[in-house]
């Protein structure tokens, strides 16, 4: 179903492309040694090269670009053994140079793509332009003080990937589902943490409209700095509403920047970027050109973890999990790791269905995450091979993961303290079903002359008789034995 | 050649330089007869030789991701003209 909106004039498309940038996951900046952690002492992080001062020269961190690089082939995309760095002139407080090191003409990571599973079960590609290496600006503080902002430049020139998408998406849904699939990437590589919260991954929007079927594009407005994957999507419907009111009032939209207000959802112009795309760009001359070794990008290739991609066609075929299942489980892989740690020489299928139903659950209740989840991996393994072997049955382990969770204790030692043992011993079932036959005998009359519904009554009487231990199918198996007698 | 005043004004404001409006048509002249004499590369016939970028003589060093640098706030912080604290400061900027 292709996404519409609906004006007075009938239906309209949306055409969005984003820019996305990503802080780089390395110990130093990109071109000097200070620190590129995040959260020290105001301009404690900082070297007189990110302060700008005279004469100071930068030299290219070669694990910033073997990070580009990574993310590149993660992107599927081509890999340009010879780049540039240029300076793209603009005067800000936060920067001290008065331009940012950035690779206009020739960036380090060309065209790419990437795949894209929306909720109808369809999958979408969207194209990659291109991926750059460039450096993050300082940061302004302005509540501090009446009349002046405080600047710290503990971001100045640590390394961000710019990773910018063709005009592909063609929807909200597609905007979000995008972005989750590329930080689902940058994590899975190690080339960025992915939190938006923190800033360090970040989007500019470009948002047009036209009418569906209208050949090019109309004048496009650029959303700076939307921070969030909700407000991503939201402010590309408010932007396409308040576009198309122009076009339908007869109007002009003006190509600008503007900024997202998430209060009063609407965008509103940035006129101070008035000159925003005036950078006068030319090659930097501090910097030689960049040129790599195709063999050293091979290397890069043959050390990189299994992808998202392939781990959950693997999952699929490997443990016989659904699509839907294995996507789930491969969503982060932390999740994923620990799914296999599970599954490995246990029933595949009992492992998913615990993981996905009663431990995600157990997430979920306690607000933890898989990295500090409060039963492990092997704990839960465990659990499960005890239903396997019929050490106890499966409502009973529900009982038993619960208690995991709070007490830390193993699953055996809390069947072993708690006496859950499941009871195989059929004399002791068809002890207990007797009793049950002889104390509800109006209803093995009524069962008898064909009210068959009753045999999960009985079922359940019994279970309940046995607090919840009976062996399920011995029970079952038991109880029709003695109802045919 | 002579850049207009449109042209001259422009490109001081991209630069942040304050012109006095009668310097804008001298400075339009001389930008314009710089412009003419960098034209003249254009008489170079180049059909056939490939841009050169770089001498291709060098390859860059590379620095290793090791945190060298930094720590060093009153180094960093010795030209602020309005230092406050841990901060430079600079008059308000709100968008």
């Amino acid at each position: 179903m292709s996404y519409r909106i609906t004006g007075n004039t009938g239906e309209w498309e949306i055409v969005v492309g984003l820019e996305v940038h990503a802080q780089v996951i390395s110990n130093a900046k990109l071109f000097s040694g200070a620190s590129a952690s995040y959260g020290g002492e105001p301009n404690t992080h900082v070297s007189l090269i990110d302060a700008g001062f005279p004469g100071m020269l930068p030299v290219l961190n070669r694990e910033c670009v073997a990070q580009a690089v990574r993310t590149g082939l993660g992107l599927n995309a081509q890999i340009n053994l010879f780049s540039r760095f240029d300076r793209k002139n603009y005067f800000y407080a936060d920067l001290p140079t008065g331009y940012q090191i950035s690779q206009f003409a020739h960036p380090i990571v060309g065209e790419g793509k990437v795949l894209v599973d929306l909720a109808d079960g369809t999958t979408r590609e969207i194209g990659v332009t291109r991926l750059h290496l460039e450096q993050d600006a300082g940061k302004s503080v302005h509540d501090q003080d009446p009349t002046r902002s405080f600047i710290d430049l503990n971001r100045a020139g640590v390394a961000l990937m710019e990773i910018v998408s063709e005009p592909d998406i063609r929807s909200p849904e597609e905007a979000g589902a995008y972005l989750r699939k590329l930080r689902q990437i940058l994590r899975y590589i190690g080339t960025c943490d992915g939190n938006m919260e923190e800033g360090s991954m970040r989007a500019d929007v470009n948002v047009s409209v036209r009418k569906p079927g209208e050949e090019g594009y109309r004048t496009r407005c650029e959303i700076k700095n939307v921070n969030s994957i909700r407000y991503v999507m939201q402010s590309i419907e408010v932007e396409a509403q308040r576009q198309i009111e122009i076009w339908e009032a007869g109007g002009e939209v003006d190509q600008e920047t503007r900024l997202f207000d998430h209060v009063r959802s609407e965008t509103r112009s940035l006129r101070s970027k008035e000159d925003a795309h005036d950078y006068r760009y030319f090659p930097d001359p501090d910097l030689l050109p960049l040129v790599i070794e195709q063999s050293w990008v091979d290397e890069l290739k043959a050390a990189l973890p299994e992808l998202p991609e392939a781990k959950r066609e693997r999952l699929e075929q490997d443990y016989g999990v659904s699509r839907y299942e294995a996507s789930v489980l491969t969503a982060e892989q932390a999740v994923a790791d620990f799914y296999e740690t599970v599954a490995k020489g246990a029933d595949a299928r009992l492992a998913t269905n615990w993981m996905l139903g009663d431990f995600f659950a157990a997430l979920n209740r306690t607000g933890r995450s898989i990295e500090d989840s409060p039963v492990s991996a092997e704990g839960l393994r465990e659990l499960l091979a005890l239903i396997s072997d019929s050490t106890i049955n499966g409502k009973i382990a529900k009982e038993v993961l619960e208690d995991m969770v709070e007490t830390g204790e193993s699953a055996s030692a809390i069947v072993e303290r708690k006496g859950l043992r499941q009871v195989t011993d059929t004399g002791a079932i068809e002890n207990s079903i007797r009793e049950i036959l002889a104390a509800n005998a109006d209803k093995v009359a009524e069962y008898k002359s064909g009210k068959d519904k009753l045999f999960g009554f009985f079922v359940g009487q019994t279970m309940k008789a046995m607090k919840g231990k009976g062996n399920p199918a011995l029970v079952n198996e038991t109880l029709k034995k003695l109802l045919s007698e | 050649m002579s850049l207009d005043a449109k042209t001259v004004t422009r490109i001081a404001r991209l630069a942040r330089i304050g012109l006095e409006p009668g310097e804008v048509d001298a400075l339009g002249k001389e930008m314009g007869s710089i412009i003419d004499w960098v034209e003249q590369l254009n008489e170079v016939d180049v059909t056939d030789v490939p841009p050169m970028i770089g001498t291709g003589l060098a390859k860059p060093r590379l620095r290793e991701d090791r945190v060298t640098d930094g720590n060093r706030r009153d180094d960093v912080l010795s030209n602020a003209p309005d230092r406050e604290g841990p901060f430079y400061t600079v008059p308000k900027v709100v968008e």
